[in-house]
């Protein structure tokens, strides 16, 4: 046998690999959650051809008027059936015809509402005789890169990448506290910075795995884009892994039992999920509190990466999170490693 | 306190502190205090090489904690540790390296194979036996690719010997390895340990069960609120008790006896005098309710028994005697049964 497979790293990262392998739970939540995340949201906020505005209209003259727009679909109501439509969604707005003129009815609150107001009120001025003032043509674009799934798909990889760090770490490190295993290893000759040091071996070969089918998915699925260097991508993967395991491994540095643990990681957690930005902007969070939104790690992690992604930013120019994320890396590595209960 | 110094079998392998002869292990002083606990309270102790030695005691006897003082997992408060010669502040790796430890309630990871958590353990040590010898050695060559979990509670007992067996302890340490097996299972893990101690090793173990205690130790200290209370050969220890057999009985009588009397005083109507007055009977004590008299010369001692409780015109209701054992070198220094707990 070569020495290499004698060695005490390589059988610790060897075993590391295997627990995780042999957990058909991990799997699912590392692998497969993700994609179906990803699948859900592309399938809802898919990119639909625009929307036809349901409308009403009181006479046959006012619904020809509205009929060559494609935009509306048009039907003539009497007023008390058309008011009754109205009020149930099924059209936007209705048009009265008056004496003197055209009342539309609308709820002005709704944006689909407004569309049609001006839609349907261009249309019978112009059946009128309104004349354009100036000439006006349409361009149209659909490019990728601004559609909400190119948004999120960011954000589902920082999310994973913190999950599955900080419960890879987290757990298995509690777990082996509390079945005693920890102290039996520490028993053992075992060189204790080894047994860290499989964690982040191991998490780096699973990152490697989960990334790229993630990616691979989103790219081949819903094309979406990479604007900036793959490689700087690699990058901040592996900080935003690294920094996430330094956080797991404080979370589990002195936690005895599983609960304690669980209880632990949801609380460093939730936060992130709710205020980092996965599927919506945070900077809708009141200005207040953006410092703090700002200053967490998922934030930081996540922004590096739609920079990257997105908007083809260079390492140069996300200095700002690549620095928070090293910050809590390195803070929260020194404060574990000196908290650590190794029984 | 009986101490006895036994010469050790012959170390059949070479060690590298032959030389120097040094104790297996060397406890001077020894004290721990946990929160308001005291857990050990000024132990000495000097186990030899070669030496298979057992820490006797009820549950919270302090055992545990003595032994996983010796094993560098506990800090104690005061007091010298000595193993192979070595000092634990100054030698802890090399240590680890010698030494062979199996604790209570560890749980290897139900995930892995027999076989991968030894090559793990294996990986550990700079010299040991091949993970394949110990899967022999423990009798576990039809499990080596079973996981874990899917093991019977006497084979993952034997799989933590094998892992503390990998390096190729000088020294190993046992805590409490047959407690909760079945009596099949506990008989198959001592001829386990039988045949580490004929392969010569240096063995401490640590037991609440007498019988075993018997069965495996050259020597054994009795443990008791932090203290060694006897230390000798099972034999000596037992000798202690001042005879060999031990008859117990319960009388029926119109009024039961006051429970908790003080022994050697007439309980109810059985009047003990006459009881001591027999040949051969060197000691009464009632525990609720049942009489028992340490007797040497059985086959003389017991017709007389009958007599005089005859004599008192006593019915007995219960009666047997056994050969002294530890439990009652326990009985005879604490008043109290190893395993009230």
């Amino acid at each position: 046998m070569n020495k290499l497979r004698l060695s005490s790293l390589y059988q610790l990262t060897v075993i590391r690999f295997f627990l995780i392998v042999r957990e058909p739970e991990a799997i699912f939540w590392i692998f497969i959650f993700p994609i179906l995340l990803a699948v859900g949201l592309g399938i809802a906020f898919r990119n639909r051809p625009a929307d036809v505005l349901p409308v009403g209209a009181t006479t046959t003259q006012l619904t020809q008027a509205l009929a060559a727009d494609k935009g509306l679909s048009a039907t003539t109501l009497d007023p008390a059936a058309g008011t009754h439509a109205l009020s149930t969604g099924n059209i936007l707005l209705l048009a009265i015809q008056q004496p003197d003129g055209v009342t539309y009815q609308f709820d002005d609150t709704n944006p689909d509402a407004r569309i049609a107001r001006m839609l349907v009120d261009r249309d019978i001025q112009a059946a009128a005789g309104q004349h354009e003032a100036i000439h006006a043509q349409n361009q149209l674009v659909h490019e990728t890169g601004s559609r909400y799934i190119d948004f999120v798909v960011p954000g589902l990889l920082g999310m994973n990448l913190m999950g599955s760090a900080m419960w890879g770490l987290g757990f298995a490190i509690v777990e082996a506290r509390q079945k005693k295993l920890l102290k039996r290893l520490v028993a053992s000759p075992m060189p204790r910075w080894q047994y860290l040091l499989s964690f982040i071996l191991s998490r780096l070969v699973m990152l490697v795995i989960e990334v790229v089918a993630f990616l691979g998915f989103a790219r081949l699925v819903f094309a979406v884009p990479f604007r900036g260097s793959l490689v700087q991508l690699a990058f901040l993967c592996v900080l935003t892994s690294l920094c996430f395991s330094a956080l797991g491994l404080l979370v589990a540095s002195r936690a005895k039992t599983m609960e304690a643990a669980s209880g632990l990681m949801n609380l460093v957690m939730l936060p992130m999920w709710i205020l980092s930005g996965v599927f919506f902007s945070a900077s809708r969070f009141p200005a207040a509190i953006q410092p703090l939104v700002r200053a967490l790690p998922l934030t930081a992690a996540i922004d590096a990466m739609r920079g990257n992604m997105l908007q083809g930013m260079s390492l140069g120019q996300l200095a700002a999170p690549v620095a928070i994320l090293s910050a809590w890396l390195l803070l929260a590595f020194a404060v574990s490693l000196r908290i650590f209960r190794w029984r | 306190m009986t101490q006895t110094q036994i010469a050790p079998p012959p170390i059949s392998r070479p060690s590298p502190n032959e030389a120097t002869r040094a104790p297996s292990l060397l406890l001077r002083g020894l004290r721990k205090t946990f929160a308001d606990v005291v857990a050990v309270d000024g132990l000495d102790l000097e186990v030899n090489r070669g030496e298979c030695f057992g820490l006797l005691g009820p549950n919270g006897a302090g055992k545990t904690t003595t032994i996983e003082i010796c094993e560098g997992l506990t800090d104690p408060d005061a007091g010298h540790v000595q193993l192979l010669g070595l000092d634990w502040r100054a030698a802890a790796n090399q240590l680890r390296q010698r030494i062979g430890v199996q604790l209570q309630e560890t749980q290897f990871p139900d995930k892995l194979t027999v076989e991968e958590t030894l090559r793990l353990f294996r990986s550990f040590f700079h010299h040991g036996i091949p993970a394949e010898e110990s899967i022999r050695t423990a009798q576990l060559e039809e499990k080596r690719n079973s996981r874990v979990g899917t093991l019977s509670g006497g084979q993952k007992q034997r799989l933590a010997m094998a892992c503390a067996l990998v390096g190729d302890p000088e020294l190993l340490f046992l805590d409490e390895p047959t407690t909760g097996l079945d009596p099949q299972a506990r008989r198959h893990l001592w001829d386990l340990v039988d045949a580490l101690k004929q392969a010569g090793r240096t063995i401490i173990l640590t037991t609440h069960y007498m019988e075993e205690a018997e069965r495996l130790c050259d020597r054994v200290a009795i443990m008791d609120h932090g203290r060694i209370i006897a230390l000798g050969t099972p034999q000596q220890l037992i000798a202690s008790v001042g005879a060999e057999h031990i008859v117990e009985f319960a009388v029926s009588a119109h009024e039961p006896p006051a429970p908790g009397s003080a022994p050697g005083i007439a309980h109810g109507i059985v009047d003990a005098a006459l009881l001591l007055a027999i040949p051969g009977v060197m000691s009464h004590r009632v525990d609720a309710g049942l009489h028992q008299l340490s007797v040497s010369e059985l086959h003389t001692a017991v017709p007389r028994i009958f007599a005089a409780l005859a004599s008192q015109g006593l019915h007995l209701s219960e009666f047997r005697t056994h050969s002294a054992s530890l439990e009652d070198v326990f009985v005879g220094l604490t008043g109290r049964n190893l395993r009230d707990e």
